[in-house]
């Protein structure tokens, strides 16, 4: 039995010390988004961080080339985080699959080793332990230092759930010294001794452990379990001295307290002293009248008055538990009443559970929520807890596809709208594109000329096409001239024949001479040009893509939408279904438990009862007694004085005959003086 | 004596609880639980479709502008509010609760608004207020010109840090 305990707690204590392990703290971000998606991680929001990194990796995955992308440096990390938001999320099925699928990959060994530790914690928690270990066997060479201990502890954890326990010891010993599970170390020793038959060693370890001084809670409530277990374990070798010493170890304010007292009461009973077995069990009958221990209490205290003959007292101790245990059972009946109604699934649901973090913690102060006190132990069992959360994640779930539903219904009309304005004036705004878009053709392709010519001009100079507009004119009427000139030689002198040729040369001369300048000139002005063709460009494609926009705003949304809306009705359904059935199963435990404290109650009333009716008994039965000792004594007594009164008579009458001889003697001797004096007198005379 | 074996294996049975229960309702609780996993993972499916249509719709690529809100690391400031203004117009205001702040000082980023804006440079101004680490009050404002291109447009507002200046606040364009 010490075993099985024992392994309980170490089952219990081992989810607490792995402590979900999830990311605590952001790196150095590469990517916005997966800052914000540990931002709702952070605040449990679990769901919304499991869907923003989800889309913002698959994002990631569909780019060309993502190698390229910064978000690739920490890429591993992310995909950690999902799988261990999807752990806090309780989807233990797909983080498994995420982190199987990075262990296979050809990442670097360290990040395979981490994520073969994850996962082989995942199987862990599942109580798998023999697939843990298959997937802790995968590990090859060193594991990050900062995972270095996690490793070795859920390692040693893992060897004493598959029996390898003389490992298991080793690896505990070499981390022994380690802070970051003071305490749980030093527990899980001692069971891996007391499963490896060392009960000397297990004893030690566990001494060591109920010694410990440490600030945690965690740390201090496994301290107290530790205590406990060695005075069940000293109660069982028949060593009640002992167990006393480990139950008044156990702290009177920890959540085994009640367990202790109660134990510490019945190890003084058994060594007989039940004036000091009452001293725990009166301080355990004020507390929480809930708690199994303090009901037990209640026919405890009683017990012990009538073990000191103090029927009186029990009568009356036994008369409170009674009353006391029908109202407790009157409350169990409503509470069983009210879960059944369904009220216990309604507060777990409302708003003021959604805003607490320690909801669960905090429903047994709840005023709708008497039955909880009474289930405090179903509600710390990990079955029931994942029942509750799954419970309400569903809720969650049902919310979030009524939100979506609603949504689409807007998002249809918003779409209707967009239609009714972009219809008819897409058309016209076409139309008018379609114009400026042929003159931006246009006057981009005289540019592109223009480029083409001044690059060409760097290779083989052509002043020419650096000419002004002028110089040309004059050019073209030049020419004319000439041409008329050579048509009709006879109209004209030589005089004006050299003034032409000397124009020529002047002009020649202008555009040749200024020829740099104005190449010069005419790249600034290229310059200049393509600071404006940039913005015709960007004004260009931003109209392009509001164009494409506007349209894309209306057309092709009517397939998903119905398709997507189909979906989520769907799942409405699935999520209706699950989550009655889910309640149902919450409901059912609950009231198994309140049900199975009822008759635990009724037993304790009937017991009571009993007890109540022998203490009347006996203390009926010693008042008898006392009186007939009373009249016993009184006759005794009397018979006593009637002794003494004949013996005073008798010595009166002895005395009074004592004194008439003493006066017949005194008589006597005063004759026999007389007569003597008078013999002495004759004889004088 | 034999109350006290009694009352131990009450105290022993009360920590095998959790035991118990699970046999009794094991493979009920199993087979539920293992539903409730393939429908939330559906349920996150659909949600990462309909976001993007969402955004498709709402917020389309060429105009969107998202504004985004850190802390610098070990950064001690408790960040009480925050108020943004875009072209002197109140664009989002936030008060922090304790657990925000707490995501935030651990690294997360909270993504204040999303909307959309026309291409071209817009004023923005971000006013804070705070607690320093004595628990003295601190408010501060900056502004940032921001230039909105084609494409979506993403800015960090990192409060405090080494490189945030006079005003406590530096801008980080994604």
């Amino acid at each position: 039995m010490f075993r099985i305990t024992l392994i309980i707690f170490c089952t219990l204590f081992a989810h607490n010390a792995i402590a979900e392990n999830t990311i605590d703290k952001a790196p150095e971000l590469k990517d916005i988004f997966y800052g914000e998606s540990l931002f709702y991680s952070f605040q449990d929001k679990n769901f919304d961080a499991i869907s923003k990194l989800d889309a913002e990796l698959g994002q990631f995955y569909n780019l060309d080339n993502p190698s390229l992308d910064p978000f690739n440096q920490q890429i591993s990390h992310a995909e950690f985080s999902v799988g261990s938001f999807e752990l806090a999320y309780r989807m233990h099925q797909r983080a498994g699959r995420a982190i199987k699928a990075i262990m296979e990959s050809s990442l670097n060994q360290k990040i395979r080793n981490e994520a073969a530790y994850r996962l082989a914690q995942i199987f862990y928690r599942k109580n798998q332990p023999g697939n843990a270990l298959d997937i802790l066997e995968n590990i090859q060479g060193d594991m990050a230092e900062e995972l270095r201990v996690d490793e070795i502890y859920l390692r040693a954890q893992v060897y004493i759930s598959t029996g390898r326990f003389v490992e298991a010891i080793d690896l505990l010993k070499s981390i022994e010294k380690e802070e970051k599970y003071e305490g749980f170390i030093l527990y899980n020793l001692g069971i891996a001794y007391i499963q490896n038959d060392e009960e000397k060693k297990a004893i030690l370890a566990l001494d060591e452990m109920g010694k410990i001084s440490s600030d945690d809670r965690g740390v201090l409530a496994l301290k107290d379990k530790a205590n406990l277990s060695l005075a069940n374990r000293m109660l069982e070798n028949g060593s009640p001295a002992q167990a006393k010493k480990y139950f008044t170890r156990v702290r009177l304010n920890g959540p085994f307290a009640d367990r202790a007292l109660l134990g510490l009461g019945w190890v003084n009973a058994s060594l007989g002293d039940y004036k000091k077995a009452l001293v725990p069990w009166r301080l355990l009958v004020k507390r929480e009248i809930t708690n199994e221990s303090v009901q037990e209490s209640m026919l405890a205290v009683p017990y012990a008055y009538g073990q000191l003959d103090y029927y009186g007292q029990a009568a009356l101790a036994y008369g409170r538990a009674m009353d006391s245990f029908g109202g407790e059972v009157d409350r169990l009946q409503a509470s069983i009443k009210s879960v059944r109604e369904g009220k216990f699934l309604n507060v777990v649901l409302d708003k003021q559970s959604e805003r607490d973090k320690n909801w669960l913690h905090n429903l047994r102060d709840r005023q709708e929520t008497p039955e909880t006190r009474y289930i405090l132990s179903l509600m710390a069992s990990n079955d029931f807890q994942q029942s509750l959360q799954n419970y309400r994640d569903l809720a969650e779930l049902g919310a979030r596809l009524s939100y979506w539903l609603a949504s689409l219904d807007v998002y249809v009309e918003l779409i209707n709208i967009r239609q009714k304005y972009y219809e008819p004036l897409l058309p016209v705004v076409e139309k008018q594109f379609k114009k400026l878009d042929a003159r931006i053709r246009v006057r981009l392709s005289q540019r592109d000329r223009l480029d083409q010519r001044l690059k060409s001009m760097v290779i083989a100079r052509r002043p020419d096409y650096l000419a002004t507009a002028q110089e040309r004119a004059a050019q073209d009427r030049l020419a004319k001239i000439d041409l008329y000139l050579s048509n009709n030689p006879q109209h004209y002198s030589a005089d004006v024949r050299a003034r032409i040729a000397r124009l020529k040369g002047v002009l020649h001369w202008q555009v040749n001479n200024s020829y740099h300048d104005r190449l010069t000139n005419a790249y600034k002005q290229m310059q200049t040009l393509d600071i404006y063709i940039n913005k015709l460009n960007q004004v260009y494609k931003s109209f392009v893509r509001t164009r494409q926009a506007a349209t894309q705003s209306y057309e092709g949304y009517d397939i998903p939408i119905r398709q997507l809306k189909t979906r989520i009705q769907a799942n409405q359904v699935k999520v209706n279904g699950i989550m009655a059935r889910q309640g149902q199963l919450i409901e059912a435990l609950a009231v198994n438990e309140l049900e199975r404290r009822r008759n635990q109650l009724e037993e304790y009333q009937i017991k009571a009862r009993f007890a109540l009716a022998e203490s009347y008994d006996r203390a009926t039965k010693k008042q008898q007694k006392d009186e007939e000792e009373k009249i016993l004594q009184q006759i005794e007594q009397n018979k006593i004085l009637k002794q003494t009164e004949s013996a005073e008579n008798i010595k009166t009458e002895q005395v009074e005959k004592a004194g008439q001889d003493e006066q017949e003697e005194e008589q006597e001797e005063e004759q026999e003086e007389e007569q003597e004096e008078e013999a002495e007198s004759e004889a004088v005379q | 004596m034999r109350k006290i074996i009694l009352a131990l294996c009450a105290m022993l049975l009360l920590n095998s609880w959790s035991a118990i229960a699970a046999d009794v309702t094991k493979e009920q609780i199993k087979g539920l639980d293992e539903q409730v996993q393939d429908i939330k993972k559906d349920v996150i499916d659909l949600t990462a479709e309909l976001l993007q249509l969402e955004e498709k719709l709402l917020f389309p690529s060429n105009s969107q502008f998202a504004l985004f809100v850190s802390l610098a690391e070990a950064e001690n400031l408790r960040l009480d509010s925050i108020q943004i203004k875009l072209e002197n117009k109140v664009l989002a205001y936030h008060l922090y609760t304790f657990r925000e702040l707490e995501a935030m000082q651990n690294g997360g980023v909270q993504k204040i608004y999303t909307g959309n804006i026309r291409t071209g440079e817009h004023k923005l101004i971000v006013s804070y207020t705070a607690k320093a680490v004595g628990g003295s009050n601190t408010k501060q404002s900056g502004s940032y010109t921001l230039k909105k291109e084609v494409g979506p447009k993403f800015l960090e507002i990192k409060i405090g840090g080494p490189d945030a200046g006079e005003q406590g606040i530096e801008f980080k364009d994604w």
